[in-house]
């Protein structure tokens, strides 16, 4: 493959404990293209986080490493812009500041005054946020705030976008407006994304592939799975689509019956009453 | 908050009467309350008063402290007014021996007259103020170094935990031998005494802003301290974007605090070095022992205790203007 922009090979990920190592990571391989939306699933605990944390550089991968465009990554950069779940809008700055720190930081003398004041405006304008740019993080909603985070990642011109679960703390409307703005940014910059979610709903209406995680520890790469849907995508028209129906279908099967999440309360429950059983 | 909850209360389509209603029941929980409750402290301050006696006469009640405050400031108006007549007679000598004699370099000399009220309230405002601003000027960049780095937390905390507690004034004695060794100089820019009463005022300011500062540069979110990796800020550029502005409400909640104990310690220190200040000022009238030594005291106690209010909203208001978090003012 040619054109992979970002190579995930082999990624082991241990993490000290003061009981001993605790491996989050096995054998973690993925290619993405340029230009290719894909998301990352799993019920939470897997490592889905872990694994873009690696690619973002703030974790060093035990064995294996990550090559973007054929360099290997080892710490974090600009060109690999990252989108928090909790906005991490710097709370003392307004919208505009936020995304100017990060502007000023990545192009700094690169673009003059008025350059770098368009730039900003326009990735701004590109979230919808232009009405409230000299508004603090404290006096915008969530959904606002998740929208300068992304304005501030799309304004460092990464090579690739990392979110995680970036709409993962909005409400279900809020949320749906989100991906749909998300879509439409999509559309017309046409990014390399890596995006979390635990919405089987939101990957299989944003992505070109999800990328099923299997349960951890030692969590590793399940099954990919390639939606072919055509964009750009409608969510209501999808909503009575076949396709679209089946490849949600086997997402939910992959999560609920291949990689059902044995739940810690019910084994909890399940031994009490065993041991009740057993004095009786 | 007062104020919008009466604008509210007007905008809102509440009947007249409504209206009037509650701009009286804000008017008396702000304003009459605390009137009542100044008067009943006055009332029964005054009736103590009349049943304490003490070898110097009965215990100052309000009218007395009222009377002295008088007398302190006329006292302050004719040293004033002494010292002007000082400063005239000594230019008019010099100006008579030049005339006679053209070779005759003037001497200028300083007018040591006795300190009024009013100028040992300024001496202590100007200690307390130069030995908080040395403090912070230590404690900010020492507790943010500590708040960044573990090991170095490791390494100074046991000794910070093991002065914290210490008076301050422990340390008095070695602070005036230190001084008195080490500043000497034929001609001091300050006196001793003021820089004893200044370095006792730092040494009790360092540790509680050290520690409030080093804690909120610790537990900055660490999504931020990520933003700051992700965009490779360099060392300095991060402390000064992302870990002050992140630590500022905790580090001026340490530098109220460290006002309110250095005013405290303060006005000790000064009683007990005799160094010039509101301190020196309440111990000679002790000393001194006339009929009016015990209101001009309490008149003392009523003055610090104002300017050390004025000294803690100040420290507030500034919070209020610096800061970016609005709540952080108000715990």
């Amino acid at each position: 493959m040619q054109d992979v922009i970002l190579d995930i090979s082999h990624i082991d990920m241990e993490f000290p404990t003061p009981k001993g190592s605790f491996k989050a990571l096995s054998d973690v391989s993925l290619k993405i293209k340029k230009g290719e939306f894909v998301s990352l699933i799993g019920h939470s605990g897997c490592g889905k986080s872990t694994v873009l944390n690696v690619v973002a550089g703030l974790y060093q991968a035990t064995k294996g490493g990550v090559l973007l465009n054929g360099k290997e990554v080892n710490e974090p950069g600009p060109e690999r812009a990252v989108v928090f779940q909790n906005h991490s809008l710097l709370p003392w700055l307004t919208a505009y500041e936020n995304v100017e720190l990060a502007v000023k930081q990545v192009f700094g003398k690169q673009k003059s005054k008025a350059e770098t004041k368009d730039w900003i405006e326009h990735n701004l304008h590109l979230v919808h946020m232009d009405h409230a740019m000299y508004k603090r993080p404290d006096e915008i909603s969530g959904g606002m705030k998740q929208r300068v985070g992304i304005a501030r990642a799309l304004a460092m011109q990464p090579e690739i976008l990392l979110m995680d679960e970036p709409f993962g703390a909005l409400d279900a409307l809020t949320r749906a407006h989100m991906q749909d703005s998300l879509m439409e940014i999509q559309a017309e910059l046409n990014n390399t994304v890596i995006m979390i979610t635990h919405d089987v709903d939101e990957a299989v209406l944003l992505s070109d592939r999800i990328v099923m995680m299997t349960n951890g520890p030692a969590a590793t790469v399940g099954e990919i799975l390639d939606i072919n849907l055509e964009r750009p995508r409608d969510r209501l028209a999808l909503a009575e689509d076949a396709e679209y129906t089946h490849l949600r279908s086997e997402v939910l099967k992959f999560l609920y019956e291949k990689q059902r999440k044995v739940e810690p309360i019910t084994t909890k429950i399940d031994k009490k009453n065993n041991k009740k059983s057993q004095a009786a | 908050m007062a104020t919008t909850s009466i604008i509210n209360k007007l905008s809102n389509n509440y009947p007249v009467a409504e209206k009037v209603k509650g701009v009286f029941t804000e008017l008396t929980r702000l304003v009459v309350v605390p009137l009542i409750g100044l008067l009943v402290f006055l009332l029964l301050w005054a009736a103590a008063a009349q049943n304490i006696d003490t070898s110097l006469g009965k215990f100052p009640g309000p009218a007395a402290v009222l009377e002295q405050f008088g007398s302190l400031y006329d006292e302050h108006r004719r040293e004033r007014v002494k010292e002007e007549a000082f400063y005239e007679r000594q230019h008019q000598r010099n100006a008579d021996r030049v005339a006679k004699d053209p070779g005759y370099q003037p001497k200028i000399r300083a007018y040591t007259g006795k300190e009024t009220f009013l100028d040992q309230i300024g001496t202590s405002l100007v200690t307390v103020m130069s030995g908080f601003l040395l403090a912070a000027a230590v404690a900010i960049p020492l507790g943010i170094a500590i708040g960044l780095s573990k090991t170095l937390n490791s390494a100074v905390n046991p000794i910070i935990q093991v002065f914290k507690p210490v008076s301050p004034l422990a340390w008095l004695p070695l602070v005036t031998m230190v001084v008195s060794a080490l500043y000497v100089s034929d001609d001091p820019m300050v006196s001793k005494a003021y820089l004893v009463s200044m370095i006792t005022v730092t040494l009790c300011c360092l540790w509680p802003m050290v520690i409030n500062t080093s804690v909120g540069v610790a537990s900055i979110d660490s999504d931020l301290v990520n933003v700051s990796k992700v965009l490779r800020l360099r060392a300095l550029t991060h402390v000064r974007k992302i870990v002050l502005p992140a630590s500022v409400p905790m580090i001026f909640t340490g530098m109220r605090l460290s006002l309110g104990i250095a005013w405290m310690v303060l006005i000790a220190a000064e009683m007990l070095a005799q160094n010039p200040g509101l301190g020196k000022f309440v111990w000679d009238e002790f000393q001194n022992g006339s009929s009016n030594s015990l209101a001009r005291i309490m008149a003392a106690i009523l003055v610090i205790g104002f300017i050390g209010f004025l000294l803690d909203r100040g420290m507030l208001q500034i919070q209020r203007l610096v800061s970016w978090d609005k709540t952080s003012a108000d715990r």
